[in-house]
């Protein structure tokens, strides 16, 4: 088929996954009703754990500031809706290994009243672009698409590189999602807004939002919320997964690569998702935080599959039952697109800031069977974005060659796409290898680090024992000098006493004597 | 929480090792049943002894190691094996032939090495190659096409005798195109360019009526197989494409400066083994380079040693013995031939910046 | 057929002799091993490996006069490490795979009498006579000299607590377990 491809000029990566996008990518965003308790973890971002500025039994309106950033890598948490903290703990979280996250709970009072204090930029295309990354910094605007970085982390290094053209992605090419599809169709002059204020924010001179084929009606309804603006340019692209990571979205955009050891911004574009751009219209517009998303609820065991905007905090299983409930028990619940995203433990998780999807997947779907022997088909190599040989790393990783997989193979430069596993004739788990090798050489970084602080806290212990002891050893023969100087005078004292007396008792004898 | 920690992705595109050894088998399937209907019954019977001796040596094999043997049969390699090694037998060769091959092929070419996917070399070829050099005589004994209800056809029972004894087969040995015209070649010009003209490109070369292997006459199925591959997406087209190229080409050259004693490039092309091998051999996965542009120097080594063994060396085919040096150098190529990784050069280095060269 | 046997036996001596070559040539310059065996170690010189400091116990596994399993605090995953790199095979399975480890006090039974941290190899215990005592979780390498010291057990040893940010793929089985349904702590109403 690869020659189709090459005629048709399609990119010879990736993989054409059926795209089971509809029914839910048809149907009406729904509003979830308010649940009774909403779970906030304190990293619903990449960087630094939100410190909490809240107590317990505080009342707290929707939009509220919760937790505020910390570090230069952080975003801020706000209330999802007006209510009362009941606690500030471990929350459920949506980790594939069901780890607990410091969070804080929030009781909803039901009257889901915003904070009146907030308010947008009156005339934003005026103000300081410097304004509009504060606005969004406040807000806590991350990455929608699932990279959850902090947004306006990046327009800082977007306006220091002088980078020109800013790409929106809406490729979203994860089979079952059509969360950004229902955005863009319902709200694209929001999106646009918001596309063009981070443009203003960096200084780009152009936007092209990229948004896979397969959505006519988004491409429709966001050229005509364009129409106006020179600098947007709606640019539908093939629909090959995996179309939506910004690597390859930026390499058919702007026919340029993202260097391996390098950023987006070094090919000279910033990318961001268009959920990430509504939310910054929302945050600069309105002042809104980033409080609400919309997640596409869908897989073979949901009743009735759509998209949902939900205030973040929900648990899963209410999404579910937003969306009808379960048909059967699912072989498994996924959080994300089945391509990348991850198991869920539990349904008790919360909705968080980068959460696009919740699949309940029955057992076809999911397409699980036991692994055989690599064939070395190649199957692979053909499929891999990246150039990557996922055989060769899968093998050196199984043998436990990790450092090589990792030099000579390049596994460092694998975006976790999950082509390779995904065509492999012998069902073999190699994603799961890489994030294995990752994680395994991530974790022996960190206790090299450790080590070495070991080595200089011994040293250290070491130096100060031996100051100690030298120290006590100096003191001692301090004392002991002046011991010695007291004894010697003693003595002295006492010889020259002595000496008095003999003097004397000579004296005394020879007066003896000259009495007898 | 009775959670089990699953990895993405969460969906498969259905390929299975099993789909794969399908295929190929269907795409053999033509030219084999030609090669039956060609030779007649001998053939059938050998065929059938051979695919059942590589699938028991392989359940053997299996059991030694420790390993349940069904689902690893199940995936059809050990046919697929038997099969490639039958339809390049003589079709009227004696049954312990195909026995002793298969032996050699599975347990020799694929198990000591670990089973499936281990295997440096092609198995059917290691077996191939063993009989070659072990029973030369046997391996290039064969007959001219006797069609399935001609007059000259064996019925079954002589059938069974040919290919459990040998019998009544020195009567009618006929010399294949290759093998004719090298021996010829020894004696004088005149006979091998004769045997050479005699040769008819389309009747005997793409139709397939000619003496040679069970199922490698048939040049017109084998590229119908070998294009149904192409279009299943099983096979790429580097390694047929560069076999093909490293045979016909210099074959080509050769013969418009030495026309009296090389073959033509028709000959080459219909007369031996070389669409087998271009199309079913070179493809074999786990012995070739794991990358496109690697099976392309593969597939060019294969048909470049083929043209030398073909034309220089003592043998007149060439086919199984290239396919294994060039098995051997495998990890060389893979070593060597990568492809290109987003974001960096060919030599591994990162991509500068935009606009970061200039100083 | 003689002539291929003789091609045969020509490539495989010449492939053998480039092989070889290129082995020698590509050959790695043997570190001195005694240096690289103490940067693996912990670096804490805690002793319990009865040599004097890490430097010892790596002198001693270069000459073999100790096992891999030498080292408590390193645990199975250096002793693996240490095997591959010394080319010994071992079985490790009588190795409690504990993991790495760090010391936690038990604060209802601290009663601050400061042994504990004047034993310490990294000084990762702070507190002071009469006051409850901590562990610095970033400095302590689970050398257990405080539990071994401690009057009351009150110092004990738990592995180090998993957050998000460490969690790791675990090595993909090599038959990996199928899904099972997962809602058993939710039922689908
Ligand atoms: S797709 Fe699977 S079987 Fe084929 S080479 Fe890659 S890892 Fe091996
Ligand atoms: S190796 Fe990595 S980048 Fe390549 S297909 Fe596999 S997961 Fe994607």
């Amino acid at each position: 088929m690869r020659i189709f491809d090459f005629l048709s000029r399609l990119p010879s990566w990736g993989v054409h996954p059926d795209d089971h996008k509809r029914p839910a990518a048809d149907r009406a965003l729904r509003v979830v009703t308010l649940p009774e308790f909403l779970h906030l973890p304190l990293t619903q971002h990449v960087g630094g754990i939100a410190r909490p500025v809240v107590r317990i039994g505080d009342t707290v309106h929707k939009g509220q500031l919760l937790a505020r950033a910390h570090g230069n890598i952080s975003a801020p948490v706000h209330a999802p809706t007006s209510g009362r903290i009941v606690a500030i703990g471990d929350v459920h979280s949506p980790h594939p290994a069901g780890l607990t996250l410091p969070g804080i709970t929030l009781a909803a009072d039901g009257d889901d009243r915003w904070d009146e204090s907030l308010e947008g930029l009156g005339d934003p295309f005026n103000a300081d672009p410097q304004q509009i990354s504060e606005k969004v910094s406040a807000a806590g605007v991350v990455g929608m698409g699932g990279a959850t970085f902090p947004a306006a982390v990046k327009l800082a290094l977007g306006r220091r590189m002088k980078v020109q053209t800013l790409i929106i992605n809406g490729g979203e090419c994860e089979p079952y999602l059509s969360c950004d599809d229902r955005l863009m169709r319902e709200r694209a002059a929001d999106v646009v807004d918001g596309a063009r204020l981070i443009a203003y924010a960096i200084g780009a001179r152009e936007v092209r939002v990229g948004i896979e084929n397969n959505k006519p009606e988004a491409i429709a309804a966001m050229r005509a919320a364009a129409e106006g603006f020179a600098e947007v340019h709606i640019v539908p692209v093939p629909a090959r997964y995996p179309m939506g990571s910004d690597k390859q979205l930026i390499s058919v955009l702007v026919k340029r690569e993202v260097p391996a050891e390098g950023r987006a911004a070094d090919a000279g574009v910033l990318v961001h998702n268009v959920g990430t751009a509504w939310a910054v219209h929302e945050a600069v517009r309105h002042g809104r935080p980033l409080v609400r998303r919309i997640v596409t609820v869908a897989g073979g065991a949901v009743r009735d599959p759509g998209n949902v905007e939900t205030p973040l905090g929900v648990s899963v299983s209410h999404l579910i039952e937003a969306c009808g409930g379960l048909l059967q028990a699912p072989a498994r619940l996924v959080l994300g697109g089945p391509m990348m995203g991850t198991v869920l433990p539990s349904q008790q998780a919360p909705v968080v800031k980068g959460t696009s999807g919740v699949l309940a997947l029955t057992a076809a779907e999911a397409g699980d069977q036991a692994p055989a022997p690599c064939i070395r088909c190649a199957s692979c190599v053909d499929a891999c974005p990246m150039g990557l040989v996922p055989h060769e790393m899968a093998a050196h990783i199984r043998a436990g060659a990790l450092d090589q997989a990792a030099d000579q193979w390049s596994l460092t430069d694998c975006i976790g796409c999950g082509c390779c596993a995904y065509v492999c004739p012998s069902r073999i788990p190699l994603t799961h290898h890489f994030d294995y090798a990752k994680g395994e050489l991530a974790g022996r970084e960190r206790m090299r680090l450790r080590q070495d602080a070991t080595k200089r806290l011994t040293a250290e212990r070491a130096s100060r024992q031996e100051r100690e002891a030298a120290e006590k050893a100096a003191a001692a023969a301090a004392r002991k000098a002046a011991k010695a100087a007291e004894k010697a005078a003693a003595e002295k004292a006492k010889a020259e006493k002595a000496k008095a007396e003999q003097a004397a008792a000579e004296a005394a004898g020879s007066n003896e004597g000259a009495t007898a | 929480m009775s959670s089990v920690l699953v990895h993405a992705p969460h969906a498969h595109s259905g390929a299975g090792v099993g789909g794969v050894m399908a295929t190929v088998m269907l795409a053999l399937a033509p030219a084999t049943a030609f090669g039956f209907w060609a030779f007649g019954w001998p053939a059938i019977y050998l065929w059938t002894v051979t695919v059942l001796a590589c699938v028991l040596t392989e359940a053997v094999c299996l059991k030694w190691r420790g390993q349940h043997a069904l689902p690893r049969l199940a995936d059809g390699s050990a046919i697929l094996t038997g099969w490639l090694l039958a339809v390049s037998l003589p079709p009227w060769a004696p049954a312990w032939l195909g026995v002793v091959g298969a032996v050699a092929a599975i347990a020799l070419g694929k198990q000591v090495f670990g089973g499936l996917g281990q295997n440096p070399f092609n198995p059917a070829m290691v077996g191939r190659v063993l009989l070659l050099i072990a029973f030369p005589v046997e391996m290039t004994t064969w007959v001219a096409p006797h069609p399935l209800g001609s007059s000259g056809a064996p019925d079954l029972w002589a059938a069974a005798g040919i290919t459990l004894g040998g019998n009544g087969y020195d009567a009618v040995t006929s010399a294949s195109l290759l093998g004719g015209f090298k021996t010829e070649l020894t004696r004088g010009v005149e006979g091998a360019s004769a045997i050479a003209h005699a040769f008819a490109p389309l009747s005997n070369g793409l139709a397939g009526m000619r003496a040679g292997s069970l199922g490698e006459t048939s040049a017109g199925l084998l590229l119908l197989g070998g294009l149904f591959l192409l279009w299943r997406g099983v096979i790429g087209w580097q390694a047929p494409v560069g076999m093909l190229l490293g045979v016909l080409v210099p074959a080509a050259i050769l013969h418009t400066t030495h026309p009296d004693t090389t073959l033509p490039v028709s000959a080459h092309l219909f007369g031996g083994g070389l669409l087998l091998g271009a199309f079913f051999i070179v493809t074999d996965y786990v012995s070739s380079p794991g990358t496109p542009a690697g099976r392309l120097v593969f597939g060019l080594g294969c048909g470049l040693l083929t043209f030398v063994i073909r034309n220089f060396a003592g043998y007149p085919e060439g086919v199984a013995f290239a396919v294994m040096l060039m098995n051997a150098m495998t990890p060389l190529i893979d070593r060597a031939i990568r492809p290109r990784v987003y974001g960096r050069d060919r030599r591994g280095r990162s991509l500068p910046p935009l606009g970061g060269d200039k100083k | 057929m003689l002539l291929a046997l003789a091609a045969l036996t020509t490539l495989g001596l010449g492939l053998g002799l480039l092989l070889g070559t290129a082995a020698r040539l590509l050959k790695v310059e043997a570190e001195p091993i005694t240096a690289e065996l103490e940067a693996m170690l912990p670096g804490s010189q805690c002793g319990q490996c009865g040599f004097p400091g890490c430097a010892g116990a790596a002198a001693a596994l270069a000459d073999g006069r100790a096992p891999v399993t030498l080292c408590p605090p390193g645990g199975r995953d250096l002793a693996q490490r240490l095997a591959e790199r010394l080319g010994v095979s071992v079985d490790l399975s009588g190795m409690a795979d504990a993991g790495p480890r760090i010391a936690a006090v038990d604060e209802s039974i601290c009663i601050g009498c400061t042994r504990c941290f004047k034993v310490c190899p990294t000084d990762a215990i702070v507190g002071a006579v009469k006051q409850i005592h901590a562990v610095i979780r970033d400095a302590c390498t689970g050398c257990s000299k405080c539990v071994d010291i401690c009057p009351t057990e009150s110092l004990h040893l738990i592995p180090i607590p998993v957050t998000p940010q460490t969690w790791a793929w675990p090595k993909p089985a090599h038959t990996p377990v199928l899904a099972k349904p997962v809602l058993a702590d939710a039922g689908c109403h």
